[in-house]
């Protein structure tokens, strides 16, 4: 392949999965700013490996490979602040996601549920918080999170059950905010 | 699929809609590209400080090596560019932006590197 069309196909890759690796980077890290500066480094990554990639995908789709790149330098970053998100999930953006469809009465109600289901998805372990992530925002099957994770098809399965499951605990020993008192 | 847990909560379609794709912001994919710029200026600027008198030392071999790879960012400033010509194309805008004149300097640049190693 010649440097042209390698091009050609960096874009295209870019351009697709663009959105992918920002709600990927953002669901994990909690805030635009990191969100922004993970995607950067994963694509410039991606860059650099990307003949390769390409060469060994065997036609394969890459965004589990773009998703793994990103995985691993979340941890990379976590590692090296020794911390866990600054932040909670903006609340702003919650109340963007939900005026599209809701009208203002359920607003309240609805806003405060995601909340507390976002909330609960970050007292998680991160590997089932990712899987979570690739599973509900990034829409990706078992066998596509298992080549994002490095996990074999069955342990990934096995990893988004018990996630939802822990999250169904959490959810169900947490009030709303509105029955609090 | 989905299905409630004993509290009643629907779990699943909450996180289907708690966790909605996030557009990222315009500015991402301009920042992408100057950052792929000075990664391919810097590439150009190791190789053209390069002394060729040094290079009779292998131990100094290792340092253009990593700027010759590095250079290789100059392609995708290419191809990211490729999409501003499309665009300005479809304006009827013709001619060379300062950028790609700068990514196609860096990349005579790398070339000029492998051209002096390999003539000597």
């Amino acid at each position: 392949m010649d440097k042209a069309e390698l091009d050609e196909r960096f874009s295209e890759l870019y351009r697709a999965h663009l959105r992918d690796v920002y709600s990927f980077a953002y669901y994990r890290v909690g805030n635009h700013h990191d969100a922004e500066d993970l995607t950067e480094q994963t694509f410039l990554q991606a860059y650099r490996h990307f003949e390769r990639a390409l060469n060994e995908s065997d036609g394969r789709p890459l965004r589990p490979w773009l998703i793994r790149i990103a995985h691993n330098l979340a941890a990379n970053l976590f590692r090296d602040r020794s911390r866990r998100p600054q932040t909670s999930i903006d609340d702003d953006d919650t109340t963007t996601v939900l005026r599209a469809s809701h009208t203002t009465e359920d607003l309240v109600e609805e806003r405060d549920e995601l909340r507390r289901i976002l909330d609960a998805v970050e007292d998680l372990p991160d590997d089932r918080r990712e899987a979570l992530i690739m599973r509900f925002a990034l829409d990706m099957d078992n066998r596509e999170i298992a080549r994002a994770m490095g996990r074999s098809d069955g342990a990934t399965k096995v990893l988004i059950h018990r996630a939802i499951k822990q999250l169904e605990g959490i959810v169900a020993t947490t009030p709303t905010r509105g029955k609090r008192s | 699929m989905s299905r409630e847990a004993d509290s009643g909560i629907d779990v699943e379609a909450l996180l289907r809609r708690a966790m909605a794709p996030i557009e990222p912001p315009e500015r991402l994919g301009t920042r992408f590209q100057e950052t792929l710029q000075t990664l391919t200026e810097m590439a150009a600027d190791e190789l053209e400080s390069w002394e060729l008198a040094a290079m009779g030392d292998p131990r100094n071999w290792v340092r253009p090596a990593v700027a010759v790879a590095v250079g290789g960012a100059a392609t995708t400033g290419l191809a990211l560019l490729r999409w501003r010509q499309i665009s300005r194309q479809r304006r009827g805008v013709t001619g060379a932006t300062p950028l790609d004149r700068a990514a196609e300097d860096a990349a005579r640049a790398v070339r000029r590197g492998f051209d002096r190693v390999y003539r000597r």
